[in-house]
């Protein structure tokens, strides 16, 4: 791929070397990148072993006071539970939400990294660009996390609190940062200027990358199909047996019938977790087939030996699978397959932290032969 | 740039920004309305039971059921077009490495790009008719992204058997 030839001097050089120079657009938003994936994988992680099943069984709790409550006819208690519902759930909402936002901004960030080069815009202006974009990709999820905690204190408005807008200024810097790029790269589409050199990370064709590439597209396949299959068999009846199981959980409330409230809410409760782990499992077959498919075309930064750069790619595949494959059979063997998913996940951070590092290498060793080494 | 690339980056970026307006509506204009409303109809049902209320209870399960329906679909809807858009400009980036000739490479992006914009089109049509016509329009969305997907697996395995 052609590269765009600004009348900058310092837009002009060769790849290779320059495009990846120190502070770079493209070193800040590839190491970011991956920093940013590694820091939302490891939250979800721990996320998912210390507080996911906790906060569902709190919902499940309150629920069933809710449930009780309207047996005994108390309808104050009725709402109080409610309430609590409401709380247990923007309690994990907003830690679902950091988590997915600090990977996805994380994957925009490799986008954006690989589509650098063919952006009409001189480098400082790209890497402030690149900063601004880190800083709103921080800003945005912290400040996610933090609403449950902070809430409307000291907030000068009655329903958003500081945490809230601080969040929604991250997602304005990613926004104008986005933006910057895109304007480049529209320049570079209408723009006749002459173009000079190849992009050397997109003209690699090892092993490693090949079996990135396709192996995350046949995840990404393989996550369509499920979807497709779950679309087809389940959704629909998930949708009628949840409003199904809460009717007759009302009714049996009406009824003072205890027994069918405890079983109606064991029902409600294992058709929760049926939906959660199909959506867990095709999210995230997807979603690691598309941090694959990334990570191809990053690996002549790698700086590892061939038969270590190959591995760390098969290991990233094997947690890449075995997580959702675990999460989906999490019903049938319960723990089992809890423990082997986050195994999978834990694989995936191991080979994509192994990716990184390879890159702060390759870093280390042009800083040393440009001589920017002190 | 060749065309087939083109159309997959160009048109992915074109639908992320879509998604992301969308998304971007639909929180601050109806997010929270929706959200209100599963809640507090769900709330409002058991406090019908616990009023002994059938009638009022059924309604407000009505309520909360077509509630979350119409909820869940929007959020498919904004998810799945970003998913998507990531995924065209992705596949357009490392599209000079399958092997098949220049008009089947750009019949391949046409077909994913269409099924990326109309698989989550046919959704959102399902919050405003529960028919089978805006399921079929969602099906012939997935069926052509799946179709163009298999065409890249095929074209990239191509290559790799000449090449290796």
């Amino acid at each position: 791929m052609p590269f765009y030839q600004s009348p900058d001097a310092e837009n002009t050089k060769e790849m290779g070397q320059d495009s990846f120079a120190p502070l770079s657009a493209r070193r800040l938003l590839v190491l970011g990148g991956i920093g940013l994936i590694l820091i939302g994988m490891l939250f979800g992680n721990i996320f998912a072993v210390f507080v996911l099943h906790q906060n569902a069984s709190r919902v499940s709790a309150s629920l069933a006071t809710a449930a009780h409550a309207a047996l005994a006819g108390d309808s104050s208690l009725v709402d109080a539970s409610f309430q609590d519902v409401g709380s247990f759930l923007e309690n994990r909402g907003t830690k679902v939400d950091t988590h997915v936002h600090m990977i996805d901004f994380g994957y925009l960030a490799l986008l954006l990294a690989i589509l650098v080069p063919w952006t009409a815009i001189k480098e400082s202006i790209k890497r402030r660009l690149a900063w601004l974009f880190l800083t709103g990709a921080v800003l945005l999820p912290v400040g996610v996390f933090l609403i449950h905690y902070v809430g409307l204190a000291y907030s000068p408005m009655q329903s958003i609190g500081w945490a809230s807008i601080f969040a929604d200024l991250g997602g304005l810097l990613v926004l104008i940062a986005t933006l910057g790029f895109l304007l480049g790269l529209g320049k570079i589409f209408r723009s006749q200027v002459p173009l000079a050199g190849q992009d050397g990370l997109l003209q690699d064709r090892s092993r490693t990358g090949r079996i990135l590439l396709a192996g995350g597209l046949l995840m990404v396949l393989a996550g369509f199909l499920h979807g497709a299959y779950y679309a087809g068999f389940d959704l629909y009846r998930h949708e009628a047996l949840d409003s199904s199981i809460l009717r007759s959980m009302g009714k049996a409330a009406a009824a003072n019938d205890a027994r069918m409230v405890d079983r109606s809410l064991e029902a409600y409760g294992l058709l929760q977790g049926d939906k959660a782990v199909n959506i867990a499992a095709h999210a995230h077959i997807i979603e690691f087939g598309l941090l694959a498919m990334l990570l191809a075309f990053f690996q002549p930064y790698v700086s590892l030996r061939e038969t270590w750069k190959l591995r760390w790619a098969c290991v990233l595949i094997i947690g890449s699978v075995l997580l959702p494959v675990c999460v989906l059979l999490e019903l049938r063997y319960g723990l089992v397959a809890g423990g082997l998913a986050d195994i999978g996940g834990l694989l995936v951070i191991i080979a994509l932290l192994a990716m990184w590092i390879g890159i702060l290498r390759y870093t280390g060793q042009l800083d040393a032969q440009s001589g920017d080494v002190r | 740039m060749s065309s087939g690339r083109r159309i997959l980056i160009l048109g992915g970026i074109a639908l992320a920004l879509w998604g992301m307006g969308y998304g971007l509506w639909y929180a601050v204009f109806a997010e929270h309305q929706a959200l209100n409303s599963i809640g507090s109809s769900l709330a409002e049902a058991f406090d019908a039971e616990a009023g002994r209320n059938p009638a009022a209870a059924e309604t407000a399960f009505s309520k909360y059921t077509e509630a979350k329906y119409i909820y869940e679909r929007q959020v498919d809807v904004h998810g799945h077009w970003i998913g998507l858009a990531m995924l065209l400009i992705v596949i357009g980036i490392g599209f000079d490495r399958i092997k098949f000739s220049q008009r089947y490479k750009v019949a391949l992006a046409r077909t994913l790009l269409a099924g990326a914009v109309i698989f989550p089109f046919g959704v959102l049509l399902q919050t405003f008719n529960h028919g089978p016509i805006p399921r079929g329009i969602a099906i012939l969305g997935s069926a052509l992204v799946f179709v163009a997907i298999g065409g890249i697996v095929l074209g990239l395995a191509a290559r790799q058997s000449s090449a290796g």
